[in-house]
């Protein structure tokens, strides 16, 4: 049986998923990851053609409330969770470029 | 008296002044500090529970009612969001963070007069079915400390079971309330989908996650889940549907009522002792007066499959929020993607990284419609089929795990191994019904065995009823093995 997914796409889903595996961890996670997959071989192999997909257990509508200003949350304490911040928002490392 | 377990007699003597919440709550302290072998608790939160019993008491001494739960003392898992205490969802990731709110559970609480006395260790964000994922140690089954409790809530559980705490809350999105409570012993209830609001649960698989009371009793599961209940607006999916009549449904008997065994979920692949005791409260509800049959659940032989695949999905894309950017850890590094790669890399165990991995590429191009968008039309399956058993039967009986407590490291080397624990109970996950496993005796090595009670969406009524006549029932059910059995049955 081909394999269900190869060590370079496992690498390739963590960088999407902004992880960073060692060689070690790839030579682990691959065979793992592939289990599961087989596993649900039996879905992936059903004719489901004329049957709607169920993405929730209800049907979900957007609900809105009345656009009256109510309590939030106090910014100066939801900064002081942040691992480094600088007056009043969170600071991160240059997202282009070089650190100034 | 209907509501009743050491919560519901801890609250009635409260309110009634016959003892202080203090003295209920510093019981309660004392016993988990003397547990602390067991690993329940990630955070003990000592001065603030012993403030809030005081003041509970005081308003007894002024004639007021501080309500249902007067003093009881409630464990919380440690992905609910508290204010006063850290909230880790046991991951390097969250250590040390203190969320700016509490979690609408934990308010109706409050209101409700019980006292929460600290967070319980859990797999990392809910992913385990042992507790062994946990980022700060195991949490150790109170009835075998060689054995795991179950997850991913065992340490709830394990507070519940080892008599630290009469009540717990915990959070279900493929059994982590359900499979825990039947390994230690204890009743735990998953409520439909929508009946609590999940406001301040951190989330898991959205779709799927919601949070239930665990407790000795079905009475005080019960209590409490009539506490927590509830439409939020700050939960866009909580419903405003009535509760029913708890009350009278825990007090009526099982005459008549049309029980259906789930035969995909009662045969290959569960333990003998497990299916054993499945067939004893099957035979003690029939002598009840229940009608008894076997039903058949096609699609739940793919819940399994389809969980696997949506759960994975949902986290990897909740689970993004962690970039290290607004809390929790952060790895300096010299950009910004370079910091977020080195947090995550970091800050997640091994079972997170899979399953966002698997949900990553499950959703990835080229492979969405093989694997995501199948499983979604198997989760249409699972619910019509869940429909045509109910139009037949009232409730369905399964069990809530193919085995008794398992031992430490059985199952960490395959992951697939650990999933298959999750196979009688993602069904009422996806399907978005309520389900509640009742210990009913033990099974091998003296060990609990829990029997699943499931019931359409809104039943929590009548899965309540026939949960209720287990519990009864049990009494009058010979024991396997006497010596054995009565450390199980400790209720």
């Amino acid at each position: 049986m081909a394999e269900r997914i190869s060590r370079d796409e496992v690498a390739h889903v963590a960088w999407l998923a902004r992880l960073q595996l060692s060689a070690a961890e790839l030579e682990r996670f691959t065979p793992q990851l592939g289990d599961v997959l087989d596993h649900a071989a039996d879905v992936a192999a059903l004719n489901l053609d004329d049957v709607a997909a169920t993405s929730h257990p209800y049907p979900v509508t957007n609900v809105l409330r009345d656009d009256v200003v109510g309590p939030v949350l106090d910014r100066d304490e939801v900064l002081a969770q942040a691992p480094s911040s600088e007056d009043g928002q969170f600071r991160v490392p240059p997202v282009r470029g070089e650190s100034p | 008296m209907s509501f009743d377990g050491p919560a519901a007699r801890i609250a009635a003597a409260v309110r009634a002044g016959e003892r202080s919440a203090t003295s209920a709550v510093a019981e309660s302290l004392a016993a988990i500090d003397a547990a602390g072998e067991l690993g329940a608790f990630n955070a003990v939160t000592a001065d603030a529970a012993l403030a809030r019993a005081e003041a509970i008491d005081d308003a007894v001494a002024a004639g007021d009612d501080p309500g249902p739960l007067a003093g009881a003392p409630v464990a919380l898992k440690d992905n609910i969001c508290t204010s006063g205490a850290p909230t880790t969802c046991s991951s390097r990731i969250l250590e040390g963070w203190t969320p700016p709110y509490d979690a609408t559970v934990v308010r109706r609480l409050e209101a409700a007069g019980a006292v929460v006395v600290g967070k319980t260790n859990m797999d990392e964000f809910a992913m385990g079915s042992s507790t062994e994922n946990s980022a700060f140690g195991p949490t150790r089954n109170p009835l075998d400390p060689e054995r795991v409790p179950g997850g991913s809530s065992g340490g709830s559980a394990a507070s519940v079971a080892g008599g630290l705490t009469p009540l717990a809350l915990a959070s279900d999105t493929g059994g982590s309330i359900r499979q825990p409570a039947a390994l230690c012993g204890i009743v735990g209830m998953k409520p439909t989908y929508g009946r609590v609001s999940r406001y301040g649960l951190v989330a898991f698989a959205s779709s799927l996650d919601q949070i239930g009371p665990m407790a000795r009793t079905v009475g005080d599961a019960a209590l409490l889940y009539s506490v927590i209940a509830g439409c939020d607006p700050l939960d866009s999916t909580s419903v405003p549907e009535p509760l029913g009549d708890l009350n009278g449904a825990l007090a009526a008997d099982v005459d008549g009522l049309r029980v259906g065994i789930v035969s995909e979920l009662s045969g290959e692949g569960i333990d003998g002792d497990v299916l054993s005791r499945l067939d004893a409260a099957a035979t003690a509800l029939t002598g009840a007066g229940a009608y008894v049959g076997e039903v058949s659940v096609p699609a739940a032989v793919y819940g399994l499959s389809a969980y696997f695949l949506i759960a994975p999905a949902e986290a990897s894309s909740n689970l993004a929020r962690y970039d290290g950017v607004r809390y929790g850890l952060r790895v300096p590094a010299a950009g910004a993607v370079d910091m977020n790669v080195a947090t995550r890399t970091a800050g997640f165990g091994d079972e997170v990284k899979r399953r966002i991995m698997l949900g990553t590429f499950v959703l990835s191009a080229g492979y969405y419609d093989a694997y995501y968008a199948k499983a979604l039309q198997v989760r249409t399956l699972v619910v019509r089929d869940f429909a045509a058993a109910y139009e037949r039967f009232d409730v369905l009986l399964a069990p809530t795990s193919p085995s008794v407590a398992f031992r430490f490291g059985e199952r960490t080397a395959d992951p697939l191994t650990m999933y298959l624990s999750d196979a009688c109970t993602v069904a009422s996950n996806l399907a978005g019904h309520p389900a509640v496993s009742v210990p009913f005796g033990s099974g091998a090595d003296g060990l609990p065995v829990g029997v699943q009670v499931m019931a359409p969406a809104f039943g929590e009524d009548v899965m309540f009823r026939a949960a209720a006549a287990l519990e009864r029932l049990l009494a009058d059910v010979p024991r396997p093995d006497g010596a054995a059995a009565t450390a199980a049955a400790k209720p």
